[in-house]
């Protein structure tokens, strides 16, 4: 292919990708610059945003797990147990793919609010409301929900590509169970969790929608960044927030393609 | 096989992480459809909240398929020659430019609304413009659409065919257009798809970057859950739901049927 039609394939991608992210991102990176180099690290140095860093990264980092363990029991369920309406099932199990983050919050509001059903059947059964939508749980809940189909949907797709004669030999030469988990699937596995992990990770660091809905009292660095910019107009600091979440969850995604597995994920 | 249907303990789960996707989506249709949330089903049915959200935040729905159908557009016309150039090409440069490209799906959309913003918030006319909001779903969309499509760009059978149709005399348009693209056609699909998805769908971005004129639908819900009563929330979901999901099983469906003819894309 000549150098010259190359370029040409090039250009519109190019075009669109430097005018519209490089150059307005170097903007960005360069901002916090004018109030002082400590700016850049004011995500660590104060109190405040190293609590919702540390708030969002735990947060991420328990969703991870949960998904990981519920998306791989229902995944290998999914993928070993045939039945009627499988395919149906799997696909309701990923409709929640494309809904917006905004409304996962919603349903958190539906399910746990204070008019929400398990508030009235709380009241209807001990007459006290229970509600857990505006706090680290509904959190949690919300976060789960739009990260199991990606789990289950990856975990379903790698169990049924998965070579049943190595646990067909290994049941014959009488390992356990638990064997069979550790030397077997676990091992088979491992590309999906690496990859779906960092996407799952990296997808509940940025997510913004379903926190803002919540309106939660359980602060995220997402919200932190939005009521710099909106409520305080301090640009450079949230610009400064902005560039350590990205950093981060650009690198746990590099990372995990480094380990091998295609990784992109997508907001919610 | 039998290991796992005598397992319950995946079962349970499984039983478990159904209920839990599915019953937040029956709560949120009926809600939307019953006359009053706190009495429930003994309120009886109405169309009302559903006739309210038409009224309000019916601009939105059309505002947001829109947006997707030109986002589609944008980043076919961008994206598809750029995969070619990608998978003929494996040069250190286009590796760069591969990983470059994708940073703004890693990058929290958060990120990237605040940088638009920074850069051309100023140019009024622009910054209040339908197209605002477009070239931020075009930035965070392209790498999907390249990523997709360049795989099945790189198929070696793919290459084989384009090295007859040169022999044969055929033009770099006669061999792109007539032979390489409809071959790769349900990869392009599946790329649109999933463009289209994300477009709809795109709140992060989004929401700072609309203006009260320029409101998407995930925005109007925000705005609708926010300040409005549960059952026009829920119903505005509904709206979601019925807009939404036939047109993606649409797309979906001329992905299978693309699939069949032309044979699996990668």
């Amino acid at each position: 292919m000549s150098r010259r039609l190359l370029a040409l394939c090039l250009a519109p991608a190019a075009a669109l990708f430097f005018a519209f992210w490089l150059l307005p991102m170097a903007w960005l990176v360069a901002l916090p610059a004018g109030k002082g180099w400590a700016t850049y690290v004011a995500v660590l140095t104060s109190a405040r945003y190293a609590t919702s860093l540390a708030n969002t990264v735990l947060l991420s980092l328990a969703v991870t797990a949960a998904t990981l363990v519920l998306g791989a029991a229902v995944g290998l369920y999914l993928a070993r147990t045939p039945f009627r309406g499988r395919r149906a099932l799997l696909s309701v199990l990923s409709l929640p793919l494309s809904f917006p983050g905004v409304i996962v919050g919603f349903f958190m509001i539906l399910l746990g609010g204070r008019q929400g059903a398990v508030a009235q059947a709380a009241e209807a059964l001990t007459g006290e409301r229970v509600t857990f939508a505006y706090g680290l749980t509904g959190l949690f809940l919300a976060y789960l929900y739009f990260s199991l189909p990606r789990a289950i949907a990856s975990y379903t797709a790698a169990a049924q590509a998965m070579d049943l004669q190595l646990e067909e030999a290994a049941r014959s030469l009488g390992a356990s169970r638990w064997r069979i988990l550790r030397d077997v699937w676990v091992p088979a596995l491992t590309p999906t969790t690496v990859a779906c992990g960092a996407i799952v990770f990296a997808t509940a660091m940025g997510a913004f929608g379903t926190a803002f809905t919540l309106a939660s009292k359980f602060e995220v660095l997402p919200i932190t960044i939005y009521n710099e910019f909106t409520n305080y107009a301090n640009f450079a600091l949230a610009a400064s927030l902005s560039i350590a979440l990205g950093l981060m969850t650009w690198l746990v995604l590099f990372l995990a393609r480094r380990l091998g597995g295609p990784a992109m994920g997508a907001g919610a | 096989m039998a290991a796992a249907r005598r397992s319950p303990l995946l079962l349970s789960l499984t039983v478990l992480v159904t209920v839990f996707t599915v019953a937040p989506m029956l709560l949120s249709v009926t809600a939307g459809l019953v006359g009053n949330y706190s009495t429930g089903l003994r309120s009886g049915l109405t169309l009302r909240w559903l006739g309210e959200v038409w009224e309000g935040y019916g601009d939105t729905v059309w505002r947001s398929l829109l947006l997707a159908a030109c986002c589609v557009a944008g980043t076919l016309l961008a994206g598809v020659p750029c995969a070619y150039a990608m998978a003929r090409s494996r040069s250190r440069a286009m590796r760069l430019f591969e990983e470059l490209i994708t940073l703004p799906v890693a990058v929290p959309g958060l990120a990237t609304a605040l940088a638009l913003i920074l850069a051309y918030g100023q140019l009024r006319g622009f910054r209040g413009s339908f197209a605002f909001i477009l070239v931020g779903h075009l930035v965070f969309t392209l790498p999907f659409m390249v990523r997709t499509v360049a795989a099945a760009f790189a198929r070696p059978e793919l290459r084989a065919l384009e090295e007859a149709a040169r022999s044969l005399g055929a033009s770099f348009t006669q061999r792109f257009l007539g032979v390489l693209v409809p071959a790769v056609m349900p990869s392009i699909v599946a790329g649109s798809l999933m463009v289209f998805t994300l477009s709809v769908g795109e709140f992060n971005l989004t929401w700072m970057l609309h203006t009260p004129l320029t409101r998407t639908l995930p925005v109007g819900l925000a705005d609708s859950y926010a300040s409005m009563r549960l059952e026009i929330g829920s119903a505005y979901t509904l709206v979601f739901f019925i807009v939404i999901l036939p047109v993606l099983w649409g797309l979906q469906w001329l992905g299978t049927l693309f699939e069949r003819r032309h044979g699996r894309h990668e």
